[in-house]
């Protein structure tokens, strides 16, 4: 579905992303993780054309997007769950999903609406209970459910997430994961960012670790999981104070 | 059968693109993990970000047998000691101890590995496999063990030795496949001949052999004494032990586990790539390994790429097996010879026992090479004319094959030495 080879790209002299190269097939749950500055989030942004790619290429549905504007990435089928959800706080939670249909609007697929929102309220109950809400008065897990609900509005094939679990309880994470489940079991693809390692490798297919910039490893979740480089660099564990030498 | 049909039929494109994934991270991580590699690169001014296609691992340097010495023992691993979990050594068919180093993801991968290689040979969840390799710093025995238990399938790890024990065991444990060196598999043929067992009295059906270079007439003649199908795989410790490639049903060649590694053919005289489907020395670059890595590792054995699908179904490149060493190819009389092709010639030739030795002495400048056969008892029995007839058709073969002329001996059976491992074929007295 989506398929990378020596992206590079970054901000004013800074190169970020050093030759990455990487896919992910139809209905697999993809997982990147790394520490702050990595390039995480660069790498979202540039498939989603916020930022120019310097070189390589990006082939999203074996279409060549990296010289695309984000309006027309969207429009192909690759939508983005910021960083920070990016809600518009002043209008209601209703009028934000509505936001992400834009697409359809544009397609004049207005007919389609009406039953995308159904769907979304569908998947998140929580959000249709407070449709008439302020989204600046939801809680931290429900903005994030309204960014997703938002994205999904415009039927997209891939869905990338950045960092969806940022700044939210244990409890609202296992929520939150649990839905990108589901929507994979509902046909989506999914491109998760996730500082949360250990939660992302556990609902991923497969994963990459970025490093400066760098791919240094990828496998399946199961492999990442039991590398015991990535244990100590991103799962947090001690193996030092487990006695392990 | 497959045992991972989702990577072993990969379309194409695909797996260059996790291939070219793959190369990526295993150079990023060798530049950062393993001090003698950055300075191999650095010394061409190269860094892994200038390797942007599968094409671009030609400007990578080589790594040598000659560079594991050096690194000895542990130099080259990618990871700190306290994520390997297994340390073997290479056999060392020809000079000093290398060690290599897996991490408990390697073991999995391995296995894996092995498990795929089995399940093409035939190998199932209900096969009694006997491992007749040496279970010891040796990788052969342990990789083949672990690939039969992921399939499944009863391991009897009844390493290597004692002859006549195997053959028991063999009978009474109603083993099915059989896993040896294929000289060993001749051995086990010729001691049940003599313990006046008949291949019917033993269950045997599929035999996976590796570890030395073999002939078709060599397979041929282990399926006759054995009564059982037999396939050829290859690996080496440098890179992972046996897991590498191996043959499916159909024997035309041997499928290379591409989405773990990265298969070159070079003249190993010019360093260049050799055109497609010609014979040159097999160079191996490892990609999903994580204690020991390997860039463009010269294996020194010969083979080649071969053209075109195989009705198996798999996707893998498909390698010729291996016909030699480009370090046991001899030089006689200015003339490169395989001991394979004598090997050859030996099988086609009625009355002769498949086993042989090619001396070579110097006389004053002139090399001569004489090749001991064994040959069945009758003969010896006979006339002297039949022996001499012999003789004479075996020289011919031989100078036609060879291009130049050696002596021939007809030896009684048994009289050469027997390996358990791999066999000793060459003995060169040459003072050089």
């Amino acid at each position: 579905m989506l398929r990378i080879k020596n992206l590079e790209s970054g901000y004013g002299r800074l190169k970020v992303l050093k030759k990455v190269t990487m896919h992910i097939r139809a209905g697999e749950i993809v997982t990147i993780i790394g520490a702050n500055g990595a390039g995480k989030t660069t790498l979202l942004r540039t498939v989603s054309g916020l930022i120019p790619a310097r070189s390589g290429e990006i082939l999203f549905d074996m279409k060549e997007i990296g010289t695309l504007p984000p309006e027309k990435i969207v429009f192909l089928g690759c939508s983005l769950v910021p960083e920070g959800r990016q809600l518009f706080a002043p209008l209601t939670v209703n009028e934000n999903i509505l936001l992400g249909a834009y697409p359809q609007y544009r397609k004049k697929r207005s007919d389609q609406v009406r039953d995308d929102l159904e769907r979304v309220y569908g998947l998140f109950p929580r959000l249709k209970e407070r449709e008439r809400q302020l989204a600046g008065t939801l809680s931290g897990g429900e903005q994030q459910m309204l960014a997703i609900a938002r994205a999904l509005m415009a039927r997209p094939k891939l869905i990338m997430m950045d960092e969806p679990s940022m700044g939210l309880a244990p409890l609202i994470i296992k929520d939150i994961f649990s839905i990108v489940t589901r929507l994979r079991g509902e046909g989506s693809t999914v491109l998760l960012i996730e500082q949360n390692a250990k939660a992302a490798l556990g609902i991923a297919d497969r994963g990459y670790v970025l490093e400066t910039g760098r791919i240094i490893m990828q496998g399946t979740a199961e492999d990442l999981l039991s590398n015991r480089e990535v244990q100590r660099a991103y799962l947090g564990r001690d193996l030092d104070a487990e006695g392990t030498m | 059968m497959y045992w991972e049909s989702d990577k072993e039929c990969m379309d194409r494109e695909e797996l260059e693109q996790l291939q070219l994934e793959q190369l990526q991270s295993t150079l990023n991580r060798v530049y950062s993990h393993v001090p003698f590699y950055r300075k191999q690169f650095d010394a061409l001014g190269i860094t892994p970000e200038d390797v942007g296609s599968l094409d671009d691992l030609a400007r990578l340097p080589f790594t040598t047998k000659a560079d594991l010495r050096d690194n000895y023992p542990y130099g080259l691993f990618a990871v700190p000691m306290r994520e390997v979990v297994r340390i073997h050594a290479s056999s060392g068919t020809t000079g000093a101890v290398t060690v290599v180093g897996y991490t408990r993801n390697d073991i999995r991968t391995w296995s894996n590995l092995v498990a795929r290689i089995l399940t093409a040979g035939g190998v199932t969840k209900d096969d009694v496999v006997q491992i007749a390799f040496g279970y010891g710093l040796f990788t052969g025995a342990f990789g083949l063990h672990y690939g039969a238990e992921r399939i499944g399938a009863s391991v009897i790890p009844a390493s290597s030795g004692n002859t006549t024990r195997q053959i028991q065991i063999m009978k009474d444990f109603k083993t099915t496949a059989l896993v040896s060196t294929p000289s060993y598999a001749l051995l086990v043929g010729e001691t049940m001949q003599e313990m006046g067992i008949p291949v019917s009295a033993l269950s045997l059906r599929y035999g996976l052999f590796g570890a030395e270079p073999w002939s078709d007439a060599m397979r041929q003649e282990i399926e006759g004494r054995l009564g059982i199908v037999a396939t050829d795989n290859y690996g080496l410790s440098e890179v992972i032990g046996p897991g590498v490639s191996g043959e499916c049903q159909e024997r035309q060649g041997l499928h290379i586990n591409e989405d773990h590694f990265l298969v070159e053919v070079i003249d190993p005289e010019k360093l260049r790539p050799v055109p497609p489907g010609e014979t040159g020395e097999l160079v191996i670059t490892s990609l999903t390994k994580e204690a020991f890595p390997m860039v463009r590792y010269r294996t020194h054995d010969l083979s080649s790429l071969l053209p075109g699908p195989c009705p198996c179904g798999r996707t893998g490149r498909r390698m010729s097996r291996v016909t030699g060493r480009t370090d046991d190819m001899l030089i006689i009389k200015g003339v490169n010879v395989f001991p394979s092709q004598i090997e050859r010639v030996l099988f086609e030739i009625e009355g002769t026992e498949p086993h042989y030795q090619i001396v070579i002495d110097r006389k004053g400048a002139m090399d001569e090479a004489t090749v001991l056969v064994e040959v069945g008892e009758s003969i010896f029995f006979d006339q002297m004319r039949r022996q001499r007839e012999m003789v004479d058709t075996i020289r011919k073969r031989l100078a036609h094959e060879l291009g130049i002329s050696v002596d021939v001996k007809l030896v009684e059976k048994k009289t050469l030495g027997r390996s358990e491992g791999k066999a000793k074929r060459v003995i060169d007295n040459r003072k050089l």
